[in-house]
């Protein structure tokens, strides 16, 4: 019956073979996209338009002479006084070490993030035992940590570093949680008629089916370790340390209001820019992989 | 043989794709008829629920596929056909009852349920390697087989690159790649165009005659039924059970538009018909 069948597939089976060719030909769309140049340029301009709303707003504010201009000055003052610090090196200093000590947190966050997430998630016990308790965490805003802190560290980098790890750990666990949860049944099925058991579902399947989801957890756990870590760093200040939060708090005390606004702008441009170039980035590469992006946008 | 066995809730239903005797094409060959058959299921029932809200899905269910027998099985929605493929693929348990499949079981669904994270390649791979091939066999392995359902020059592209057809085809070659030897199909071209479907048809039952798989396929499109079919399996609905058998003793290739294909179908759309009003009452 199977030779019967041969013999007779020859001459049907080639005009498969070019039917085939011809629906494949057909149906795949011819990939139009628009240049990198183009996509970078229309995903900015919004973005800058904003940015000089907000500057007009601001001046016309400080136009309408709502407070005397020592206590808010304009943007042009800001931005001169903003520019002579970076150029004497000062600033730079200052950002380069918090974003050291919100690097080392956030590493650690994630590592301990991570870990519970996975552990969580694998275990249905762990996960109704510990489940809400780590969203109770994500709640609890990081500033009330900072007696503790203090108590169990003193005034030290151990104090800011279990602050910003208390404060984005908890998200970068839900987010691996989270992502465990909405794996589509129809994959896990998929994997598992595969020969997928275990520990090997998880690694083949629901960790890669979860990136989004992790991407997403880190992208809030960032959010919440840069400004758990400006907290601190108002709280905790360590002498000989001239962090940003103390640029910040040294302004203040010389009523330096223009350095006060400047170090303000620095610490939202580092976290806009981290955001979108590191998460923006990654999330970006992740949905375009996965189909999720419209070309034709 | 491995035993899905409703009495042994401890045990694993699914054939371990490592202890399951690995025949080769012409072993099955040789074996038709005078065989176990590929899949054997006696009384087998499966109820969800309990209480007022139980839902019987199968109610003793017989059936049995024979080696390279190509099955299609018919019913109108809610016959329970997707819960029996569950449950021969190991996804899930009977109520009552027993179910044995001899050999790799395979299953596609109606989307292809590749993993979008991965190349059309790696996803064949993957199975490869869940199968237990060394890594600097598999890229060559999944090669060809892509290119054994004509998608050779797309193993680099990711499934949302590809057409509904090539993604249906680059699962079937990812359930070929797992060693396949009784492939389960739960309406795998419902979604599909007509034109599409009819040349799948022709793609499926060439894998079927060179592989000597033994399919189940599961349609609620009598002509599809019939055009695929060794053998169309009607099922009834709430609760499942087969209501009637009908052989397709007709060549192959068959056309979708022949008149013995129309014919058949016309009959068995006229007993699916009076099953649908049985439940009016």
């Amino acid at each position: 019956m199977r030779a019967d069948i041969a013999v007779h597939d020859r001459p049907h089976t080639r005009e498969l073979d070019l039917e085939i060719a011809g629906l494949d030909a057909l149906e795949l769309d011819a990939g139009r996209r628009h240049s990198r140049v183009r996509r970078v340029w229309s995903a900015t301009w919004p973005k800058l338009t904003a940015i000089a709303i907000a500057i007009g707003l601001w001046q016309v504010v400080v136009w309408s002479g709502w407070k005397p201009e020592y206590v808010l000055p304009g943007p042009g003052a800001v931005f001169s006084q903003l520019w002579d610090d970076l150029l004497a090196g000062d600033v730079l200093e200052a950002a380069r070490l918090t974003l050291r000590r919100a690097l080392w947190g956030f590493a650690l966050a994630s590592l301990v993030g991570a870990l519970i997430g996975v552990l969580v998630s694998r275990w249905r016990i762990l996960r109704v035992a510990f489940g809400s308790f780590i969203t109770g965490l994500q709640t609890m805003p990081s500033i009330a940590w900072f007696p503790l802190a203090l108590l169990l560290f003193q005034r030290s980098e151990g104090a800011i570093t279990f602050v910003v790890v208390l404060g984005a750990a908890p998200a970068i666990a839900n987010g691996v949680i989270n992502g465990a949860d909405h794996v589509p049944p129809l994959l896990l099925r998929s994997g598992r008629v595969l020969g997928a058991r275990g520990l090997g579902l998880y690694r083949t399947v629901t960790m890669p089916a979860s990136l989004p989801s992790i991407i997403g957890g880190f992208k809030q756990g960032w959010a919440f370790a840069w400004r758990s870590l400006m907290a601190g760093e108002l709280l905790v200040i360590i002498a000989g340390v001239p962090s940003i939060g103390f640029r910040l708090q040294a302004a203040r005390d010389v009523q330096d209001t223009p350095g006060l606004l400047g170090t303000m702008i620095v610490i939202l441009v580092i976290g806009i820019l981290v955001d979108s170039l590191v998460f923006g980035v990654a999330e970006r590469a992740v949905r375009t992989r996965w189909g999720l992006v419209d070309p034709t946008h | 043989m491995t035993l899905l066995d409703s009495s042994r809730v401890n045990r694993s239903i699914a054939p371990d794709p490592c202890t399951t005797p690995r025949a080769t094409a012409v072993d099955h060959h040789a074996g038709a008829g005078a065989a176990t058959p590929a899949i054997s299921i006696n009384r087998v029932s499966r109820a969800f629920g309990a209480g007022a809200q139980r839902i019987v899905a199968l109610d003793g269910v017989d059936l049995t596929v024979q080696r390279h027998e190509f099955v299609s099985l018919l019913g109108a929605s809610g016959c329970g056909k997707s819960t029996l493929l569950n449950i021969l693929a190991g996804l899930d348990r009977p109520s009552a009852g027993s179910a044995a499949v001899d050999g790799r079981v395979g299953l596609m669904f109606q989307e292809s349920a590749l993993f979008p994270w991965l190349t059309v390649r790696k996803n064949v791979e993957t199975a490869l390697r869940l199968r237990g091939m060394p890594r600097r066999e598999r890229t060559g392995r999944a090669d060809q087989l892509l290119e054994s359902v004509h998608l050779a020059g797309f193993g680099d592209r990711r499934p949302h690159e590809l057409s509904g057809g090539m993604r249906q085809r680059a699962a079937l070659a990812r359930a070929l790649a797992q060693g396949a030897e009784v492939l389960l199909m739960d309406e795998p071209f419902g979604a599909l165009d007509a034109i599409t479907r009819e040349i799948l048809h022709g793609e499926v039952e060439r894998q079927w005659s060179e592989h000597a798989l033994t399919i189940v396929f599961v349609t609620h499109d009598v002509r599809e039924a019939v055009r695929l079919g060794d053998r169309v399996v009607l099922l009834s609905s709430r609760p499942g059970r087969v209501v009637a058998q009908f052989d397709v003793d007709l060549e192959r290739p068959r056309s979708l538009d022949s008149a013995d294909v129309n014919d058949l179908a016309s009959a068995i759309t006229a007993e699916l018909h009076r099953e649908v009003r049985r439940h009016a009452g």
